[in-house]
C-alpha cells in the first residue's frame, strides 16, 4: 500500500459513496471497501488495470477523465479521490472542479515539484528531474502537469475551494518533520482534503 | 472436441399448460419453450445463470449436438469449461424465447385452436413476454434466483428487463452490445428487413406454411441486410476488400466480374433462409424495435433502474455501430445516477456488433474476471 493512501483512509466516512479517479488496479478502492465498508466506484482507461480492478472484485468504467465527467450527477458520491493522477489530465483544474461537483468532498494527492530534489536536479544538472519517484523523460512522461504545493495552494485558493486539511509525505519513515514544517520544500507527495 | 467445450449436449423441452396474459392483451393458453443447461445446479440452487439469446438466436448456445456436428453452440466462446460463464462453477440454462423458431412455441408452431400453423396470427410479443415466460421456467428448474441473467444485444434487453421485472430474482445483470432501446436509425434497418420479407410473393401474407411455400428469397435478403449492419467498414475489407470471386476488371473483358463480398452475402443470406422462419423474424425484430426500458417510468431511466437491486457489467465494442458505445454508456451513465454497482468496458474491436460472439482477448478476460465475483457472492 502507498504511504499517501494510507493517509487518506481516516478522512473517509465509513459506508459512504466514494468515486476514484484513475483508480489503477483498485488497491486503494478494494482497501476501503474492506476497511471502511465504502461504496466504491473507480475510473480507469488502462484495459490491464481494469481487468485486474474487476478481479478484486471492484466495481470499475472505463472512462476518459479528459474527455469529462458529465455523466456525473450533481453530489451524486460523498467523497472523489484522485490520488496521483492530478498531474497526468490535460485540464487539472477543470478535473478540480468537476471532483467537488459529484463529490461532498474531494482527496487529492500528487508528486510535489518543488521538492528539494527536484529543485537541485534541474537547478545543477539543468535537465527536467529523473529518479526513482519520477520515473519518466520529459517526452513520455504521462505527467503533463507538474505542481508544487505553493501552486496547488494558490489554485485553490483562486477557485474559492477551501482546503480542509493536509498531509505531507517526506522520504523519512514515522513522523515527516521537515515536510510538514516545509512541505514545500521536503514534501515528496502532497495529500488534500478539500471542498467548496 | 477441445477440452474447454461442454461437449455433447442434449436439448430438453419444458411444456407449461398454465395461460400466459402477454402483453398485448392476448393470452397464450399454453406453450413450450426448448432449452439446454450445462454444468450442475448446486444444493442452494443458487449457481443458475440465464442467456438470453439475441435476434436470430437458439437455446442452443455451447456444445455439440453429436460427434459428427462440425459447429458448436453460437456462444462457445463464452461457455464451457475455464470460460467467462463456467460451467465448471455454474449451471447455465439458455432456451429459445417464445416465438423462436427452434422448438420453443412460435409462429410456426400448431394453433390448437385452428389446427394449422399460426403464421402471422401468432400473438406479437414484447421483450417482457419472455422475461416472463424465463421465470416460468426458472420455477420448473427449482431456480428462484438467478446468480446471473446474460445477453448481448436483444439478449442486453431482456437481461435489463429483468432486473427491473424480478429485482429479488437477479444478482447480477450482464449486458453487451445493448441498448436501453433502438434509434430510429436501428429501425429503419428492421424495417427495410420485414419489408423484403413481406415483399416475397411466397410470403403469402404470412401463411406460406399453409401454402407449402418459403419467402427464401425475402428471408435472404433480410438476412443480408441485417449482417452488414452486425459488421464494420474495416473487418469488411479486411475480410474480402475488393477481391473478386470470378471475372476481371480489364477493358475489354466481357464477364462480369463479381466481388467475394456479394457471394459471401449470398451464401449467408440462403443458408439462414433455409433454418429460420420468417414470421418470427418478423415477430423478433418488432419485439426489437417496441423494447423501450423506460417508457413506463416516465421515460427515465435513472427511474427505471432504481427498481433494480442486482450488480450490473455492461460491455461495448468500439466498431459496433448498430449498438455503439455511446448507447451502452447511457445504460452506465442512468446507473451510476440510480445509485446502481456497475462496472463498464468499451472492448477495441474490429468486428463490429458481431464481436460480442467472438473470443476477443480482452472482452474474455474482463468478462472472467468479473464472472469470478458472480460465483463467489451467493
Amino acid at each position: 500500500m502507498r504511504l499517501d493512501l494510507t493517509h487518506i483512509q481516516r478522512w473517509i466516512t465509513p459506508g459512504s459513496r466514494v468515486l476514484d479517479l484513475g483508480c489503477g488496479e483498485g488497491e486503494f478502492l478494494q482497501r476501503l471497501q474492506q476497511e471502511r465498508g465504502v461504496r466504491g466506484l473507480g475510473l480507469e482507461i488502462n484495459p490491464e488495470k481494469i481487468t485486474r480492478a474487476l478481479g478484486r472484485g471492484l466495481d470499475i468504467v472505463e472512462q476518459d477523465m479528459d474527455a469529462g465527467l458529465g455523466n456525473f450527477p450533481d453530489h451524486s458520491f460523498d467523497t472523489v479521490v484522485m490520488a496521483h493522477a492530478l498531474q497526468a489530465v490535460h485540464y487539472p483544474d477543470r478535473v478540480l472542479e468537476e471532483m467537488l461537483r459529484i463529490g461532498h468532498q474531494g482527496i487529492v494527492t500528487f508528486p510535489n515539484f518543488g521538492h528539494w530534489l527536484c529543485r537541485v536536479h534541474l537547478g545543477t544538472r539543468g535537465r527536467m528531474p529523473v529518479s526513482k519517484f519520477m520515473p519518466y523523460h520529459w517526452y513520455d512522461t504521462p505527467n503533463i502537469h507538474f505542481c508544487t504545493v505553493k501552486d496547488f495552494e494558490a489554485l485553490c485558493e483562486a477557485r474559492g475551494i477551501r482546503i480542509l486539511a493536509r498531509d505531507m509525505v517526506g522520504n523519512t519513515e514515522g513522523r515527516p518533520m521537515l515536510a510538514s514544517a516545509w512541505p514545500n520544500l521536503f514534501a515528496l507527495t502532497a495529500i488534500y482534503l478539500i471542498s467548496r | 472436441m477441445n477440452s474447454d467445450s461442454v461437449g455433447i449436449v442434449t436439448p430438453q423441452c419444458a411444456e407449461f399448460d398454465q395461460p400466459l396474459t402477454l402483453a398485448c392483451g392476448r393470452v397464450l393458453p399454453r406453450y413450450q419453450l426448448m432449452y439446454e443447461t450445462y454444468g450442475e445446479l448446486n444444493a442452494q440452487a443458487s449457481n443458475a445463470v440465464l442467456i438470453c439469446h439475441a435476434l436470430s438466436g437458439h437455446h442452443h448456445a455451447a456444445g455439440y449436438h453429436s460427434d459428427e456436428d462440425r459447429k458448436p453452440g453460437w456462444w462457445e466462446a463464452c461457455i464451457g469449461p475455464g470460460k467467462p460463464i463456467d460451467t465448471n462453477r455454474f449451471f447455465v440454462v439458455s432456451l429459445n424465447n417464445l416465438g423462436g423458431c427452434h422448438g420453443s412455441t412460435g409462429p410456426a408452431s400448431i394453433n390448437p385452436e385452428t389446427g394449422e400453423p399460426w403464421g402471422p396470427d401468432f400473438p406479437p410479443l414484447r421483450v417482457r413476454d419472455w422475461v416472463h415466460s424465463q421465470a416460468r421456467l426458472a420455477d420448473r428448474l427449482g431456480i428462484h434466483t438467478w446468480a446471473a441473467v446474460i445477453g448481448g444485444s436483444l439478449g442486453g434487453m431482456q437481461a435489463m428487463r429483468w432486473a427491473l421485472e424480478y429485482p429479488d430474482r437477479v444478482r447480477h445483470c450482464v449486458v453487451i452490445a445493448s441498448a436501453m432501446r433502438l434509434s430510429a436509425q436501428n429501425i429503419a434497418f428492421n424495417e427495410i428487413a420485414r419489408q423484403a420479407i413481406q415483399s416475397d410473393p411466397d410470403y403469402a401474407e404470412g401463411h406460406y406454411l399453409k401454402a407449402d411455400k418459403v419467402p427464401a428469397r425475402g428471408l435472404s435478403l433480410a438476412r443480408m441486410v441485417g449482417h452488414i449492419t452486425y459488421l464494420s467498414d474495416n473487418a469488411m475489407a479486411s475480410k474480402f476488400g475488393r477481391d473478386l470471386r470470378t471475372g476481371s476488371l480489364e477493358l475489354g473483358d466481357e464477364d462480369q466480374a463479381e466481388f467475394q463480398v456479394q457471394s459471401y452475402l449470398r451464401y449467408q443470406g440462403s443458408r439462414f433462409s433455409g433454418s429460420f422462419d420468417a414470421n418470427t423474424y418478423i415477430l423478433m425484430t418488432r419485439a426489437l424495435d417496441w423494447f423501450d426500458l423506460a417508457r413506463e417510468y416516465g421515460d427515465d431511466p435513472v427511474a427505471a433502474f432504481r427498481h433494480a437491486r442486482c450488480s450490473f457489467l455492461v460491455i461495448s465494442f468500439s466498431t459496433d455501430w448498430r449498438f455503439s458505445p455511446h448507447r451502452s454508456r447511457e445504460i452506465v451513465d442512468a446507473l451510476i445516477a440510480a445509485d446502481r454497482p456497475v462496472s463498464y468496458a468499451e472492448i477495441e474491436a474490429d468486428e463490429g456488433h458481431d464481436a460480442f460472439l467472438m473470443p476477443i482477448p480482452r472482452y474474455l478476460d474482463t468478462f472472467a474476471a468479473w464472472m469470478r465475483r458472480v460465483g463467489e457472492h451467493r
